[in-house]
């Protein structure tokens, strides 16, 4: 205690230097999807009626389906389009030097606008349908994404998103059918994602093996267990493969709303828990004690256990957490939108989740928004297979990872993860 | 008071050695290189451990197999009903559970005496052999980019588009017989190369994590694939709806055992010669040639690497490829040897997968990757006849694989099971932490 601090030896106030970064990736991929809209209404043009079934039978509120002359749309939106790409590029000539997010929201429903407008000429797009599936198929790659964001954030990489979203499944199929109670089989969804974390946590935390391999191993351990199980003892006996389900749970009022109201708000209690999830997570992260520790530990650990926050029980307790929040992603499937386990089920989601991490670019928010972005994608390719479209379905399924792509290797935006992500702390 | 005291008072003197000891080792190693990055460090770990505890780590995974058998098994589950009353039945059922798994397991993948003369009855072995094909050639790969320091989980896209390519050479072009084999081979190479090579690429170039990259590429492989098969004039068969591709000209094929003797209907083919060929060749890469020096530097440090001249995004760009072609030859080993009437979006079989842990049980050494490839093909054939005598679904195979990785993965944890001493040549980088650990874990 007889040390003193050093007096500064000189008290000049710093001066903070603000960089002005000009990025210009935004506005040239704008400009290249506003070509693409120009050509799908100069070069290729559609001619007949476009029809947006805007309700459903069970619709409170009715709204006549909207027709709209196709060719004039594709010409009216795609213009539009062209404006927005300017108005980015203007915001990164003249403004902060970034096209803000929003302006990329509005592009992208707008670039929707044409291209279904356009892919559909002369038959129906049923819009309530074609939303509810969205949210079905990104119910798990949001929960899925969330729990990426958590582990990530706290300095372990979780490519066992996969696993937890299966082995959440499983359990709760199996405790869902052997209790009756959903909530039950949530809860058991939650306690089998925790138990995959517990693996990861300990393997990497405590034994120091490299997140990566623990991450790869466990999917494939998760998918010979439950598949195993599933062959031997499920089929065997249905009895374990009848969960109850969630029922459906519409909010009063809300529900009513036209086209949005049964897309959000006549749901089950999975998909109310996710838009909570999605606050929780965002308001924990960037607004508590508990976000900045869990931040500090994934971005700078050392820094982090220097003043007192001890990293590795941290990091343990987050891996945890995560796995809680993607063990209901896996409940959903479950419990809700299938009903009960099939080997394998969730089919390669847990890697789009973790797309969706990365394209989110470890915001809860932003992975939230990719989630329903991919989630629209893979749904997309199933609407238009039906109504028959000039795009393989296949390229729709490969659009997640392509973008993925793009952006890990920087060509869209630069997407870097937390600075201690993968690395273990070994104190010294 | 006092006694809280004194392991602080002991600690600090510790710390205050470790940390003078860095700086001092940097400066006898006369260069201002950074340590190399714990990826580098726990990589070399995992090679550099006893094949005691390689071992060890398949005994256990067996046990825990057992346990999973013994477990689902319809008669141990009756007689364990009654269990208080007659133990020694539930201990005969789960003994005859066990023993009937092991031994049909032995059989699909050893040697079956109940298959009558000897030429029947080591069939078996030779269905191992065939299996552990592509998983030595694929686990070569991987073994590779682990000795570079990076991560190949792109596995299955490789072998996806290098099957495609073998594949449309070999109905494509009608060629004389060992010529084709050739071509159709160095397509498959090529194709994996290639796929692997944007990984590579892109890693060099923009620092993307290489893990992401062939994750990613995967699934870009694997719908690519599924649209070419779908698509009439691309990998579809003529006048077939089904996503599959033509059958493979005979001059193709690789031939297999039987043709070469004439006995027998031994499966087992080419791709076993070209998969010892590729391990002696990854050998001498690795151990004799200046340019598995360069890999295996940058794999150990890549600072230190960078420093001493080596370029280090090349060789990742290299390594990359190269692993891409051998698991390429897994991909040709699929379709020229195997599933050679035509194949769908499914001809990797999770061989892309499996390399990874039969890499990371081989310790990523080329002859420790083509005995591990070897075990696991066996695992592999006699988990089919298991699945089919004993009603045992083949599932279990994953799950022992995958126990064995994640022991060997971790030491220390098989060490404690086993209460093995802890060795000391690994505690040299941090002989305060290692001594502070073994106290932890006894």
């Amino acid at each position: 205690m007889t040390t003193t601090a050093p007096a500064p030896a000189n008290a000049a106030p710093i001066v903070h230097e603000k960089a002005l970064v000009r990025s210009w990736k935004t506005p040239i991929v704008l400009g290249v999807f506003a070509l693409v809209g120009l050509l799908m209404a100069f070069v290729f043009p559609a001619s007949g009626e476009t029809t947006f079934g805007l309700s459903t039978e069970r619709d409170a509120i009715q709204l006549a389906p909207l027709v709209v002359p196709t060719q004039a749309t594709v010409v009216i939106t795609s213009l539009l389009l062209v404006v927005a790409a300017l108005g980015a590029l203007a915001y990164v000539k003249f403004g902060k030097g970034h096209a803000p997010l929003w302006l990329s929201i509005v592009f992208a429903v707008l670039f929707l606008v044409t291209f279904l407008t356009w892919v559909a000429a002369g038959k129906t797009i049923p819009v309530p349908g074609m939303l509810v599936g969205t949210v079905a198929l990104s119910v798990p790659l949001i929960f899925g994404a969330l729990g990426g964001v958590v582990s990530e954030r706290a300095g372990v990489v979780n490519i066992a998103i996969e696993g937890q979203l299966l082995f959440g499944a499983f359990s709760a199929a199996v405790v869902g059918s052997l209790t009756g109670s959903p909530w039950a089989g949530l809860f058991a969804a939650m306690v089998g994602a925790v138990l995959v974390s517990f693996v990861l946590a300990a393997f990497s935390i405590k034994y120091l093996v490299d997140q990566v391999i623990v991450g790869v191993v466990l999917n494939v351990l998760v998918t010979g267990l439950t598949s195993f199980f599933y062959s031997k003892v499920l089929t065997s006996d249905p009895a374990f493969n009848k969960p109850t389900k969630f029922e459906v749970l519409p909010i009063p009022l809300l529900s009513d709303i036209p086209i949005l109201g049964p897309v959000l708000f006549r749901q089950t209690l999975i998909v109310y828990l996710m838009y909570i999830a999605v606050f929780l997570v965002w308001f924990g992260l960037f607004k508590t004690r508990w976000g900045l520790r869990v931040r500090a530990v994934g971005e700078h650990p050392t820094a982090a256990d220097t003043v007192g926050i001890s990293v590795n029980s941290t990091r343990f307790w987050n891996v945890s957490l995560a796995g809680a929040i993607v063990g209901i992603g896996g409940a959903y499937y479950t419990l809700d939108v299938v009903g009960q386990f099939g080997k394998e089920m969730t089919n390669g989601a847990g890697f789009i989740a973790l797309a969706a991490v990365i394209f989110g670019r470890w915001d809860p928010i932003r992975a939230t928004l990719a989630g329903l972005l991919f989630g629209f994608a893979t749904n997309l390719q199933s609407v238009l297979g039906i109504i028959g479209s000039p795009v393989p379905s296949d390229f729709m399924l490969m659009l997640p990872y392509v973008v993925t792509i793009f952006a890990v290797a920087g060509l869209v935006g630069v997407s870097r993860g937390p600075a201690a992500a993968g690395k273990p702390y070994i104190k010294s | 008071m006092s006694d809280e005291q004194i392991p602080g008072k002991g600690q600090e003197p510790e710390q205050a050695v470790e940390v003078e000891q860095v700086p001092a080792e940097q400066r006898a190693s006369g260069a201002d290189v950074p340590p190399p990055p714990a990826a580098n460090r726990i990589l070399r770990e995992i090679a550099s451990s006893s094949w005691l505890l390689s071992l060890l780590a398949i005994v256990i995974a067996l046990v825990i197999g057992s346990i999973l058998i013994a477990w689902t098994d319809p008669a141990v589950q009756k007689a364990a009903g009654y269990f208080f009353s007659r133990p020694a039945d539930t201990f005969k059922a789960i003994w005859e559970a066990i023993a009937g798994a092991y031994t049909s397991l032995f059989q699909g993948a050893i040697y079956n005496p109940k298959r009558g003369d000897f030429i029947n009855a080591i069939k078996p072995l030779t269905e191992t052999l065939t299996f552990a094909t592509p998983l030595i050639a694929a686990g070569l790969g991987v073994a590779l980019t682990f000795r570079v320091g990076m991560f190949n989980i792109g596995g299955r896209g490789q072998i996806l588009i290098a099957a495609a390519a073998a594949g449309w050479v070999s109905w494509s072009f009608e060629l004389p017989p060992f010529l084709h084999i050739l071509f159709a081979t160095l397509a498959a190479l090529i194709g994996g190369a290639v796929w692997a090579g944007i990984a590579g690429v892109l890693k060099a170039r923009t620092g993307a994590h290489e893990v992401i990259l062939t994750i990613m590429l995967n699934y870009v492989a694997y719908y690519l694939i599924s649209y070419l098969l779908k698509t009439p004039g691309a990998l579809q068969a003529p006048g077939s709806n089904t996503p599959k591709s033509p059958p493979a000209l005979e001059s193709a094929i690789f031939p297999t055992l039987s043709d070469l003797i004439g006995v027998g209907s031994y499966r087992v083919n080419l791709g076993f010669i070209l998969a010892i060929l590729a391990t002696v060749w990854l050998w001498y890469l690795l151990n004799r040639s200046s340019m598995g020096f360069r890999f295996r530097a940058v794999g150990e440090n890549p600072h230190a690497a960078r420093t001493a001249g080596i370029s280090v995004k090349s060789t990742y760009v290299l390594a990359m490829v190269l692993s891409g072609a051998l698991l390429g030859l897994a991909g040709a080993s699929q379709v020229l040897g195997t599933t050679t009437t035509g194949f769908a979006a499914g001809v990797d079989a999770g061989i892309g997968f499996d390399a990874i842990t039969v890499a990371l049980l081989g310790r990523s050494r080329p002859w420790g990757v083509f005995f591990s490839g070897l075990l696991f093909g066996a695992l592999k054939a006699g988990g089919y006849t298991m699945q089919a005598s004993e009603g045992i679904p083949i599932d279990i195979v994953l799950v022992v694989q995958s126990v064995i990785v994640l022991l060997i993965a971790a030491p220390p944890l098989v060490r404690a099971v086993f209460r093995l001493p802890s060795p000391d040549a690994t505690a040299t980088v941090r002989p305060a932490k290692a001594t502070a650990k073994k106290v932890v874990t006894k």
